[in-house]
């Protein structure tokens, strides 16, 4: 072999080793090594959440409350140089003046976050078109879209809720689905909050390709991994929007609340706790304009009274009395007792109001003796059935229970209080072991130590209306117009009094509108069957309440209405009650009593503003001037108001720190 | 002999035409894919890049053809006049040439710009053949080396004056042939030996680098006292190690320029420049490494589509490939290479006069280089040296002339069988 072909040979060796060399850093680079592919991932692909639209809520006649908009905000984005920025013909776009336009950057330069800050908020429609055909001119201004709640009522911000950014807890606590990411909008309250999983949809995703110089190049495979946003569902509340404003305005000016229960489902047709707030003040864009401002007012506005707060349901606790007296045989419809203007036992006395004498059952009712019930209590407690008033005592609870009172109910609606029906073992306590009727004497008119929500009391008269069941209250009834509503919601609640004993008592409500407490607040054409209460408020006025339901065979609607502060239940809570239940069953936008009506809307029953919560949200500077002013006006009235509105009980307050975490 | 007119075309060597159609073509797709997107129109647009190689192709189809019907005996009479043309060109830039990123090597005819460069390694293959295919040169011969050594070093030395560094290096392949038609192996070694110790110092330091290499020429002139003969040779090779060694710094910083020593040092893995020197490398290496065993799949690859690797179309072609063909892709296309370049050895070796053999190697030499030098630039095994990979690449001169290059070969490896006439007719 020659020297020529030899070298001619290790010339192609060298060829075919630098061929397998290449070949073996190619297996290495695009086999064995992975990494790249992630690198050219993170490169060239971005990916964009498409959020997506928050389902409608709508009310039981599929009138909608609840939708969603879009709102533009135009941004700035720093750093911004004003020098060869065409001021003038931005400014001709947007509408504002040049002066204008000078403050609102001076502004915006003060609130810069992240490097941006809102120029203009809430940028009107015409204008965003307009400026969106201009944007490349303008390329240190940007839009930002947010969708936010719009709604078409001003009603039924406590059921409703409002929606929020999530918040970093949230983030943390979420479960392994890890749906949620900064900045995402969450339901925080109310409906919103329980059927989130229902409203939120399911977030969309846009792979979207980025080049070198950071433009975007469309969507990746032609969208062929983008995945389409699903909408939230439509959520039917139970609410009746029409009833649900009417009682809103019939409860103006006014502390208290009133929910409306459908009997025979359980949906709450309406419930109010005023004073309200119009649910637009608390959606994204307006919330940190109003939140502050709703937290300090002293009236409480955000707080949901009608599931919140509890109170001593007064006379309308007699109807359970009577019916747990009547299953447990210690007295019968017929039975009477004799009532001295009152009802004394030792030093004890319970007064009583002036009605015809010698009444039996049903004209108790009517007439809501307190003898009459006090000796029934009497009689339950010292029922011969039972070793001592304590078992008897636990036997009677026990029925309370039954009724839905000292435990939360479980609706949807959150913010839920226990109320309270003492334990035997509190009077233990508080009475040595040495303890009977005399010492829960005033459990016997539902004073005292019992506490109920206005949604326990609409429960218990939803319950007597169905003569001995419930269903769970719940504000939810179609879930994208199918029944999927949770089962416990369906779930027939049994208690044990017989039926005929609800007739009884139920013939004694019929009777209070007739010849009772409530005579004359009743409705021409509807037998309406109540009950008044005035309950005794040791911090200030009564507070009227009054439950009711109606029709007296197939009821349709069972409504329990506080009024704080405003005296004998038949006065204010009572017309209330009444003039929704026309509303409601007649479906007449006139109402029979107009009169009456006006009455109502017009009432201004709260209590006065006070130096001291005013105080509280305005600056200090003020204070003084404020107390002054104070001082002169309590000289006026001769009355102090400030417990007034506080008054109604340590369980509101609880719960309040509660909604404030 | 002389009456058959018409050339017979069973005389061509038809594997290397099948290997630079299917390459060609390959390129062309893989162009057309690395300017491809959603609103790319037809493959023909001759507005676009791979409009202008198709056009380039369609040239370079005709070039082919009319080079194979060429009388072979033109190639060895023009030879030193082509040669004469291509420096006279070369030269010509200086005064017509305009800038096209930052270097200075082309010449604009109409809507195209020439760049002489690429031809002028046709020109060289031509006049190397032509001088050492003379029956008395021999490259122990003084003189002899010293021309061969200037037909490619002084159209090397012009086109590094005008900053086109990489087109200057490709004629050090022409060392290659050198080798073959005689020149002593011990400058390879040496030259791979400077390599090592380049390297080594690179990683280690010249302090280093020089006390161990004395160190172990110390220990061996111990082992080896006994044969004096020895003494100044170890000496001699000890001084130049260390001299070299130490002055690898200099050269880095005062030889080469700024970017050139970054790429280098990007290269041994001592200097992380993603942003900069490093980023065509790195990007280059994502879009390669991304490919996967089978590839993203035609026109679906994103690195080079969206400009991450830059050049993606000329010097960076094979990302392309590497990306949406993958690791099979690849290895067709190497292997496609490997046997181009082989079969040229192999045909040159076949080759029964001198002129055909030195111009085969001149062709397979330069393909070699490109070849090595522009793959093992994007997969990171050399440092950035922009040259083209020959028939994928887009650009004219460069597929204009490795066509010239290819088909002078073919033609004249066509003439083997006649050689006996061919010699008589020539000398």
């Amino acid at each position: 072999m020659s020297e020529g072909s030899s070298r001619n040979q290790s010339l192609i060796i060298a060829v075919i080793a630098i061929g397998i060399i290449f070949s073996a850093r190619l297996f290495y680079l695009q086999v064995v090594d992975t990494s790249y592919v992630d690198l050219s991932n993170f490169n060239s692909k971005k990916i964009l959440t498409i959020h997506p639209n928050r389902g409608l809520i709508y009310d039981r006649n599929n009138k909608l409350i609840a939708f969603n908009d879009n709102f533009y905000d135009l941004m700035i984005s720093y750093p911004f140089n004003l020098k060869n920025f065409d001021t003038t013909g931005f400014c001709e776009i947007i509408g504002i003046s040049k002066l204008d336009f000078l403050k609102r950057l001076k502004k915006a330069d003060k609130t810069v976050y992240k490097g941006s800050a809102v120029f203009y908020k809430n940028l009107e429609q015409n204008k965003y078109a307009a400026l969106q055909e201009r944007m490349f001119d303008y390329e240190k201004f940007y839009i930002d879209i947010k969708t936010d709640r719009k709604y078409n009522t001003a009603s039924g911000a406590h059921v409703l809720g409002y929606i929020g950014e999530i918040s970093q807890k949230q983030l943390d606590d979420q479960d392994e689905e890890n749906y949620y990411s900064k900045g995402d909008f969450i339901g925080l309250t109310g409906i919103e909050k329980y059927y989130e999983k229902e409203l939120r949809g399911t977030k969309g995703e846009e792979v979207i390709l980025v080049d070198s110089k950071g433009k975007l190049q469309g969507n990746y495979s032609k969208g062929k991994y983008d995945k389409i946003p699903l909408s939230g569902k439509k959520v039917s509340t139970t609410l009746d929007l029409t009833l649900q404003e009417y009682a809103e305005k019939l409860m103006q000016n006014k502390l208290g609340s009133v929910v409306a229960i459908e009997p025979s489902t359980g949906e709450i047709l309406s419930m109010v706790s005023s004073p309200v707030y119009n649910p637009e003040e608390l959606c994204i864009r307006n919330k940190r304009k109003n939140y502050g401002r709703l937290l300090l007012d002293p009236t409480k506005p955000l707080f949901n009274r009608a599931v919140t707060a509890a109170y001593p349901p007064g006379s309308v606790f007699k109807l359970l009395n009577g019916l747990i007296g009547l299953e447990e045989g210690v007295i019968y419809p017929e039975t009477t007792f004799p009532c001295y203007r009152g009802f004394s036992i030792g030093r004890l006395h319970v007064d009583c109001h002036p009605h015809p004498p010698s009444l039996d059952l049903r004209g108790a009712v009517a007439n809501s003796c307190n003898a009459y019930f006090c000796n029934t209590f009497r009689e339950i407690l010292e029922n011969p059935k039972y070793k001592s008033p304590r078992e008897a005592y636990i036997h009677w609870k026990d029925f309370m229970i039954q009724f839905g009172l000292s435990n939360k109910l479980g609706s949807d609606i959150n913010f839920e209080s226990k109320g309270n029906i003492p334990s035997p073992e509190f009077y233990d306590k508080m009475h040595n072991n040495k303890w009977g009727f005399s010492r829960t004497i005033s459990l016997s008119i539902g004073q005292g130590e019992i506490l109920i929500t206005p949604l326990q009391m609409a429960n218990v008269i939803s319950a007597i209306a169905n003569r001995g069941h419930f269903y769970t209250p719940h504000a939810i009834r179609k879930v994208d117009d199918k029944n999927a509503i949770p089962s416990k919601f369906k779930e027939k609640h049994k208690i044990k009094i017989q039926r005929q004993h609800f007739e009884a008592v139920v013939e004694g409500m019929a009777m209070t509108m007739v010849n009772g407490t409530a005579a004359r607040t009743g409705i021409e054409g509807i037998e309406i069957c109540g009950k008044t209460g005035t309950v005794q408020n040791p911090h200030g006025k009564n507070h009227s309440v009054f439950m009711c339901f109606a029709p007296k065979d197939n009821p349709k609607i069972a409504i329990a209405v506080i009024v704080e502060n405003a005296g004998f239940g038949a006065t204010w809570a009572a017309p209330v009650a009444t003039l929704m239940i026309e509303k409601y069953i007649k479906k007449d936008t006139v109402s029979s009593k107009p009169e009456l009506e006006k009455r109502l809307f017009e009432a201004y029953l709260l209590p006065k503003p006070k130096g001291l919560d005013t105080a509280r949200i305005k600056h200090k500077k003020d204070s003084a001037l404020k107390a002054k002013n104070e001082s002169n006006k309590k000289k006026r009235t001769g009355k102090d108001h400030d417990s007034r509105h506080l008054a109604v009980n340590t369980y509101m307050i609880l719960n309040e720190r509660e909604e404030d975490n | 002999m002389r009456e058959k007119k018409i050339i017979d075309t069973n005389t061509f060597d038809w594997p290397i035409i099948l290997i630079y159609i299917v390459m060609v073509l390959f390129g062309w797709f893989n162009i057309y894919s690395a300017s491809w997107n959603e609103s790319t129109g037809s493959i023909f647009d001759l507005s676009k890049n791979y409009g202008k190689q198709f056009l380039f192709i369609c040239i370079s189809a005709f070039v082919a053809i009319f080079w194979l019907f060429l009388d072979y005996k033109v190639f060895s009479l023009f030879s030193y006049a082509v040669y004469g043309i291509l420096i006279a060109l070369v030269i010509a830039v200086f005064v017509l040439g305009k800038e096209v990123a930052g270097n200075k090597n082309w010449i604009p005819i109409g809507n195209f710009n020439l760049q002489p460069a690429e031809f002028a390694k046709y020109a060289v293959s031509l006049a190397l053949a032509k001088f050492l295919g003379t029956p008395d040169a021999r490259l122990k011969d003084k003189f002899t080396l010293r021309v061969a050594l200037t037909i490619f070093l002084l159209p090397m030395a012009l086109i590094l004056i005008q900053k086109d560094t990489g087109s200057a290096l490709v004629f050090l392949s022409f060392s290659l042939v050198l080798y073959r038609e005689g020149l002593s192996g011990i400058w390879f070694i040496m030259a791979l030996c400077s390599i090592i110790i380049f390297i080594l110092t690179l990683y280690f330091g010249s302090i280093w680098v020089s006390g161990i290499f004395a160190a172990i020429a110390l220990i061996f002139y111990i082992l080896s006292s006994r044969r004096k003969y020895l003494t100044w040779p170890v000496l001699l090779v000890t001084i130049a190690v260390i001299g070299f060694s130490s002055s690898i710094n200099l050269i880095m910083d005062n030889v080469l320029k700024d970017h050139q020593k970054k790429r280098i040092l990007v290269t041994f893995g001592l200097l992380e420049d993603l942003k900069k020197e490093g980023y065509n490398v790195h990007q280059s290496k994502i879009a390669i490494g991304s490919g996967g065993l089978i590839g993203k799949g035609f026109l679906q690859g994103t690195q080079t589509k969206l400009r991450y690797v830059p050049e993606q179309h000329t010097d960076f072609i094979f990302c392309t490939i590497g990306e949406e063909w993958g690791w099979v892709g690849s290895m067709v296309m190497l292997i496609l290479f490997v046997a181009l370049i082989a079969r040229v050895y192999y045909l040159a070796e076949r080759q029964k006069n001198r002129y055909n053999r030195v111009f085969a190697y001149c062709v397979a030499s330069i393909l070699f280089f490109h070849f090595t030098i522009n793959i093992g630039m994007t997969i990171g095994l050399v440092p950035v040296i922009g040259i083209p990979l020959p028939f994928f690449s887009y650009g004219g001169s460069s597929l204009i002339g490795f066509t010239i290059l290819l088909f002078t070969l073919i033609r004249l490896d066509a003439t083997r069988s006649t050689e006996m006439s061919t010699l008589k007719d020539m000398y």
